[in-house]
C-alpha cells in the first residue's frame, strides 16, 4: 500500500494546525499527567510496558558515559535552570518532563563556532540496570562542522531529554543507536533547532529493547536544511515507536525524512509518526516523509501515520509515503532468475533495503558494524 | 548441448473472475544453435510463454512439458531452472534498490558456477562485458535497474547474457522501446552469445525491426496461446508486408 500526496490539499489540512498531534509543551509535570492509552499520542504505545518511566523514581540514576572527542569540544554540567534556558523547547509529553525534572546531571556538549572537526565525537552511554534518566544539550556554533555518534546500550529504563541547537550555516551529522539489552526500556524527547543555512543529517538506529523516541525539529531561521534517516529491527515482542514532528516554521527550509524497518515475529510492533506542520511563513519550503516496513514473518504489526498540515500553498514540494508488506515477488523472481537461491535473494533485498540508510552514517566502522546486525537478525527468518 | 523442447504447454493464470487459459498448447523445439523468433500481437500469450519457462509463480503450467537437453524444466524452482542454464532477459527489469550491479553480477555467477569468480579476471571480465553494451565502469556502482532509462536496463540484461553464459537464453521483447544505436549494441551481444554453437535463443518480438540485426533460423506466429504459422525468416518479411491480422481473422474462424 502506498500513499503518495504530490499536490498538497491545502484548504482542508488549514483547520488541523496546532491540533492535538501537537500538545502545547511545557516544563511542568502537572501538564502532562499520566496517560490511560486514549490519548492520540500515546495510542501506540504499550502504557504498562513503558509505566516505569511515566512516574517519578526514587534512586535515580545517569547512564555510565564513556567519551571519545578532541580538545575543541567541551563537555560542562548544567543547572536545571540552565538546561532550561538552553533548551530547544520545553516538554511534550510526561516522559520529557520527568526527565527534565528528575535528571541527576544536566550536561552541555559545545562544539564551537567556525571549527571543523574531522573524526566524529563519540559517545557510549551504558545502563546498568534500573532506572535512569539524563537531560542533555548538545549545541554546535555557527559554521562548524561535526558528525556526532551517541551509542545507547545496557540495560536500563532510561528516559531522555535531549536538545540540539544547531548554529547558522553549520553542517551536523548526528548519528544514534539505540542497541540495548532485551528488556530495556527506553523513552524520551529530542528536539532539533536548525539555524538559518545550517545542513543537519541524523541518522537514528533502534534495533535493541523497547523505543518510543518523540523526535522534534524546527528552523531557527531560513534556508535549512535536514535529512532524518531511521533504521529499526524488530523482534518478537519488541515494541519500538518513532514520533517525527518537523516543524517548517521558516521560509525556503527543506526536509525529508526516511524510515525504515523490518519486523520479524508474534508481537512484534513498530510505530512511525510522520508530522510535517508547514506554517504559513514557511514560503518556498520542500519536504518529503517516507517510511517502508518489510514484513518478515506473521504475526506482526507495523503502524504507519504520515501526516501533513498545510498553511500556506506557496511551496516548493510537500509529500509522503508509506508502504508496509512482504518481500516484493518480482525483486526475489528477477534475482532467482539469475540462479540466485531463494534465501540468498531474501538477504540481498533487505541487504538492499537497508544499505540504503546506512550507507548515510558515513563512518565505515559503523556502517560495518550494522551491516553485520542486519545480516544476523535475518537468519532468524532464513 | 541446449536444446529447448516444449510440448503441448497448458498455461493459466489466476483472475478476479477464476483461473483464465492463456497458453493452449504450445508445442516448439529449439535445436542448438539456432535461434527462433516467436511474433505475435499484443495478448497473444509470447510473454507469458517467456515467464512460464522461466517459473514466474503467476503462471501456473496444467498441462504439458519443458525439457532443456532432456531435464525437466517445470518440476523445478526459479533458481533451480538458472541454473540448468536457462537466462530470460525480462521486457521489464526490475529495480532492485541498494543492491550494486557489480553485487548481484557476483552473487549470481556465484550461484550459477558453485564457487565465487576468481576477483582479478572478474572484475575485468565485468568491465568489458559492460563496455561492450556501451555501459561505463561506474555502473556497476549502481543499484540494479533503479534510475536506469529504458536502454539501459536492456543493455544491462544483455551484459548478464554474456557474463553468465547460459546454454538458452529468452529474450523478452528486448527490442521494445530501444532507438536504432542501443537496438544495435543488443543486437551485437547476442549474436556474440550465439558465436557458441552449443547455445539457443528464443527471441520474443513484436516487431521484425530487430530480425534485420538478428538472423532467426525460425519465425513462428504467435495468436491465441498456440502457434498458428511457422516459417524461415521470409514469414517475418510477410509480417512487415501484411501485419497479424489474416492470422488472427484465422484462428478465430
Amino acid at each position: 500500500m502506498s500513499v503518495t500526496t504530490e499536490q498538497p490539499a491545502v484548504a482542508p489540512a488549514i483547520e488541523t494546525v496546532e491540533s492535538h498531534l501537537h500538545p502545547t509543551p511545557s516544563w511542568d509535570l502537572a501538564d502532562h499527567s499520566a496517560p490511560t492509552g486514549r490519548e492520540e499520542i500515546w495510542r501506540f504505545t504499550p502504557i504498562k510496558r513503558f509505566a516505569s518511566l511515566l512516574e517519578p523514581a526514587e534512586g535515580l540514576k545517569t547512564l555510565e558515559w564513556g567519551a571519545n572527542f578532541p580538545e575543541q569540544v567541551t563537555v560542562t554540567e548544567l543547572t536545571d535552570e540552565q538546561a532550561r534556558e538552553l533548551a530547544v523547547e520545553a516538554p511534550v509529553d510526561r516522559i520529557a518532563a520527568l526527565a527534565a525534572e528528575q535528571s541527576v546531571h544536566r550536561t552541555h556538549i559545545q562544539v564551537p563556532a567556525d571549527v571543523e572537526i574531522h573524526e566524529p565525537i563519540e559517545f557510549t552511554a551504558t545502563g546498568q540496570g534500573g532506572r535512569a534518566s539524563d537531560h542533555y544539550v548538545i549545541s554546535v556554533g555557527a559554521h562548524a562542522k561535526a558528525t556526532i555518534v551517541i551509542r545507547f546500550q545496557g540495560n536500563a529504563d532510561y528516559s531522555e531529554k535531549l536538545d540540539v541547537l544547531v548554529g547558522d550555516g553549520a553542517i551536523v551529522n548526528l548519528v544514534t543507536v539505540q542497541d540495548w539489552e532485551q528488556g530495556s526500556i527506553h523513552g524520551g524527547q529530542r528536539s532539533l533547532s536548525i539555524g538559518r543555512d545550517a545542513t543537519v543529517k541524523t541518522v537514528t538506529v533502534s534495533i535493541g529493547g523497547d523505543i518510543r523516541l518523540q523526535e522534534d525539529t524546527r528552523f531557527g531561521g531560513p534556508g535549512g536544511s535536514v535529512e532524518q534517516f531511521g533504521l529499526y529491527l524488530v523482534d518478537a515482542g519488541q515494541h519500538i515507536e518513532h514520533r517525527l514532528f518537523v516543524d517548517h516554521n521558516a521560509p525556503n527550509t527543506n526536509s525529508n525524512v526516511d524510515y525504515r524497518g523490518a519486523l520479524q515475529g508474534e508481537k512484534a510492533h513498530s510505530v512511525w509518526i510522520g508530522d510535517v506542520l508547514i506554517r504559513k511563513v514557511a514560503e518556498g519550503i520542500e519536504t518529503y516523509e517516507s517510511n517502508k516496513n518489510l514484513v518478515l514473518t506473521d504475526g506482526c504489526q507495523a503502524d504507519s501515520v504520515p501526516n501533513l498540515e498545510i498553511e500556506t500553498g506557496e511551496i516548493a514540494g510537500a509529500g509522503h509515503s508509506s508502504t508496509t508488506g512482504r518481500f516484493d515477488d518480482e525483486q526475489l523472481f528477477y534475482l532467482r532468475s539469475r540462479g540466485i537461491p531463494e534465501s540468498e535473494a531474501r538477504r540481498l533485498v533487505v541487504h538492499g533495503f537497508f544499505w540504503d540508510i546506512i550507507r548515510r552514517i558515513g563512518l565505515p566502522e559503523l556502517e560495518e558494524h550494522l551491516l553485520e546486525v542486519v545480516e544476523n537478525e535475518l537468519q532468524v527468518v532464513s | 548441448m541446449s536444446k529447448l523442447e516444449i510440448s503441448n504447454l497448458h498455461v493459466t493464470i489466476d483472475t478476479e473472475s477464476g483461473p483464465k487459459q492463456i497458453l493452449k498448447g504450445v508445442d516448439l523445439t529449439i535445436n542448438p544453435g539456432e535461434i527462433h523468433a516467436i511474433m505475435g500481437p499484443n495478448g497473444s500469450g509470447k510473454s507469458t510463454l517467456a515467464y512460464a519457462i522461466a517459473g514466474h509463480p503467476k503462471y501456473e503450467i496444467t498441462e504439458g512439458s519443458i525439457t532443456l537437453d532432456g531435464e525437466e524444466l517445470t518440476e523445478m524452482s526459479v533458481d533451480e531452472r538458472a541454473r540448468a542454464g536457462l537466462f530470460l532477459a525480462m521486457q521489464y527489469p526490475v529495480e532492485v534498490p541498494g543492491v550494486s550491479v557489480a553485487n548481484f553480477l557476483r552473487t549470481a555467477k556465484t550461484a550459477l558456477d558453485g564457487e565465487a569468480p576468481k576477483v582479478r579476471t572478474w572484475v575485468k571480465e565485468v568491465n568489458d562485458a559492460l563496455g561492450r553494451l556501451q555501459l561505463d565502469s561506474e555502473f556497476s556502482a549502481r543499484s540494479v535497474n533503479e534510475g536506469f532509462s529504458g536502454g539501459e536496463k536492456k543493455r544491462h540484461e544483455i551484459a548478464q547474457l554474456e557474463l553468465l553464459k547460459p546454454k538458452f537464453a529468452i529474450l523478452d521483447e528486448t527490442d521494445s522501446g530501444l532507438d536504432i544505436d542501443a537496438l544495435r549494441i543488443v543486437s551485437d551481444g547476442v549474436n556474440r552469445y550465439m558465436e557458441d554453437k552449443d547455445r539457443g535463443v528464443l527471441l520474443i518480438t513484436h516487431y521484425t525491426r530487430i530480425l534485420r540485426y538478428i538472423q532467426p533460423d525460425f519465425v513462428h506466429v504467435f495468436v491465441d496461446g498456440r502457434i498458428a504459422e511457422e516459417g524461415g525468416k521470409e514469414l517475418a518479411d510477410r509480417l512487415e508486408a501484411e501485419g497479424y491480422e489474416k492470422f488472427v481473422t484465422a484462428s478465430r474462424a
